[in-house]
């Protein structure tokens, strides 16, 4: 396994530093959308965007980079501000997200960005289109793009993705890897509360995953569940990352509030200085 | 009489008139068109021999996938595989496609503009034993109000064949409408087709018509049987086989509406939102013509034969007669 040394890992903390500062800042321009789980996963992204993932900013188009879906689209501002971050386009555009005639829309659009490879907002849609990114590459012999598919847990509610998850176990596709948020929050409250999901990593295995639940604001813990999943074969493969919810700013942390909310001009400032003591 | 230049079979009128489901034109369509270029895929929903893909997957079985029951996630899937490149079909019962996946093809097929083919069979009433709950009359509504959408309802098993053909060559979203029954075959294989494009299949000898049907689907074969009827009563009709429901060929209805002034619309469909909606919608900018509209109106079908249903609800030749001679 490629190991992470300390110089690395401070590096990507100040990434992901500023990339949750790129989030919070694009939010409060835009007056709405969504913090919490934006800020939640901004440690996997910046891992994914800078470690990880096969890509050429400068050639989104390129025909052997791996695929991401965001299936949860309200998290796009990390989303946006990761691609920003490393090059796909520049960090001034961020700031019009959710403008008109911006191509950050609210929810991601690829007629409005291309270089995006799904649209998505309607929840539970995400897995399937992965699947079926996932089986197109196979059948083209396409063996090692990795198809990452990005989800929230309270998205498992879901019925589709049940349908999604059992046919990637059904046709062990060992390039497929999903990321599941495990923050235990979606709108109306707590999921165990909303919707009892129970254990998450156990049933992604009773349908022939393979998978790992870790600390998804740990950079080493990242570091290995991506190198697990990616060396995995035979099977599809979970990462069920427990996150916390907007994690980076302590006032905000773990408050569902915050999972549809964006901060106004006291917040966004407040929270700007924290992330800048950081450094 | 039937208009020769379209190469029309000359038998439609013989008791004895092949019939041949259009589902099976389908399925005839997806194998040359899968043989034609290998990007074309195909997906299923536990419905295989049903939708007639058989054919295909036993050609083909490394370019189908078996999704199981689970039509909300065979959309999004087929989007992803477009996405990489593949031409998918994705057949299923039409209620359940695009009945039951509606806002996934809206979302992951329509709004991402990927070049998915959802081919809905055993739609309308003529599924007839299997009662409402599967007789699908809402379809060609939902899917002609998506964006990007093109929206096919072939008239018999060869023009089905067609249209499969030549959907797998556009690029666009398509629903392809097909029927479980055998129904007779109206063209010939020389007979041409191009999406977009209506055809006037029956005319009078000479003058002008003073009705114009537009039929959709297999019930063009009532329609035609009402116009020959009607001739003897001195009745001039033209017959319109719209198969392409969107794009709508806007030409030519105005110019059948400014010849006949009489529109009379038929289809195995709810006429709300329906084919009949789209002329409609069409007439009222372009050239406002009275309508009769021929379809099941605002209600749920039900057990019987096809047969019982098209008289019960109003599509049979004889009740298609009666609506004439009273728009005249």
């Amino acid at each position: 396994m490629e190991h992470l040394n300390q110089d690395k890992i401070l590096e990507l903390k100040v990434k992901a530093n500023d990339i949750r500062k790129s989030i919070i800042e694009m939010l409060y321009h835009a007056g709405s959308g969504h913090t919490a789980g934006a800020l939640g996963m901004a440690d996997i992204f910046t891992y994914l965007y800078f470690v990880a993932l096969k890509h050429k900013p400068e050639n989104p188009s390129w025909e052997e980079r791996d695929r991401v879906v965001l299936s949860n689209g309200h998290i796009c501002p990390v989303l946006y501000a990761s691609m920003a971050h490393s090059g796909y386009f520049r960090k001034e555009e961020l700031n019009t997200l959710r403008k008109f005639g911006s191509r950050l829309q609210g929810h991601p659009h690829r007629e409005y960005l291309p270089m995006l490879e799904t649209s998505s907002g309607p929840l539970g849609e995400g897995l399937s289109q992965a699947v079926g990114m996932t089986i197109a590459s196979r059948m083209d012999k396409g063996l090692d793009k990795k198809i990452y598919c990005f989800m929230g847990d309270g998205e498992l509610d879901e019925g589709q993705n049940w349908e999604a998850i059992m046919l990637a176990g059904k046709e062990k596709l060992n390039n497929l890897i999903v990321i599941v948020d495990r923050n235990n929050i979606q709108i109306d409250g707590i999921t165990e509360i909303v919707m009892p999901l129970g254990k998450v990593l156990d049933k992604f295995k009773e349908f022939g995953w393979n998978g790992e639940e870790i600390d998804g604001n740990n950079f080493e813990k990242i570091n290995h569940a991506f190198y697990n999943a990616r060396n995995n074969k035979e099977r599809p493969y979970a990462i069920v990352a427990k996150t916390i919810p907007s994690k980076g700013v302590k006032e905000w942390e773990g408050n569902y509030k915050w999972h549809g909310k964006a901060p106004n001009k006291g917040e966004m400032e407040m929270a700007i200085k924290e992330l800048d003591a950081n450094k | 009489m039937l208009n020769q230049n379209l190469k029309l079979n000359t038998k439609i009128f013989n008791g004895d008139v092949e019939k041949k489901s259009t589902r099976e034109g389908f399925g005839e369509g997806l194998l040359e068109a899968g043989i034609n270029d290998e990007k074309v895929v195909g997906l299923c929903a536990d419905l295989l021999e049903s939708v007639k893909m058989n054919i295909f997957q036993e050609k083909f079985p490394n370019r189908f996938i078996e999704v199981g029951i689970a039509e909300q996630n065979i959309v999004s899937v087929a989007s992803g595989m477009s996405a990489m490149g593949k031409v998918p079909f994705v057949a299923s019962y039409a209620i359940f496609n695009p009945g039951r996946n509606w806002e996934q093809i809206r979302t992951t097929i329509c709004y991402n503009n990927q070049n998915v083919k959802i081919i809905g069979s055993h739609a309308g009433l003529s599924v007839g034993p299997d009662g409402g709950s599967h007789q699908m009359l809402e379809d060609i509504a939902l899917t002609r109000v998506l964006p990007n959408m093109v929206v096919i309802s072939p008239c018999d098993t060869l023009e089905a064949k067609k249209a499969t053909i030549a959907l797998a060559k556009t690029k666009n979203p398509t629903y392809l409408r097909v029927a479980r029954n055998d129904t007779p075959v109206i063209t010939t294989i020389e007979t041409p087709f191009e999406i977009g494009k209506a055809q006037i299949i029956y005319q009078p000898e000479n003058g002008l018509a003073k009705v114009g049907i537009i039929a959709t689907g297999p019930i063009l074969y009532n329609a035609l049987m009402a116009a020959k009827e009607l001739e003897k009563e001195g009745i001039k009709i033209k017959v319109m086989n719209l198969s392409t429901i969107k794009p709508l060929d806007k030409e030519a209805i105005v110019t059948l509406a400014k010849e006949t002034k009489n529109i009379v619309t038929i289809e195995d469909h709810q006429v709300i939102g329906g084919m009949g909606s789209a002329v409609a919608e069409c007439l009222s900018e372009f050239y406002p013509t009275k309508i009769n509209f021929i379809g099941v109106k605002d209600s749920f079908g039900q057990s019987g034969t096809p047969e019982e249903l098209m008289k019960y609800y109003g599509l049979d030749t004889e009740s298609i007669i009666e609506t004439i001679r009273k728009s005249i």
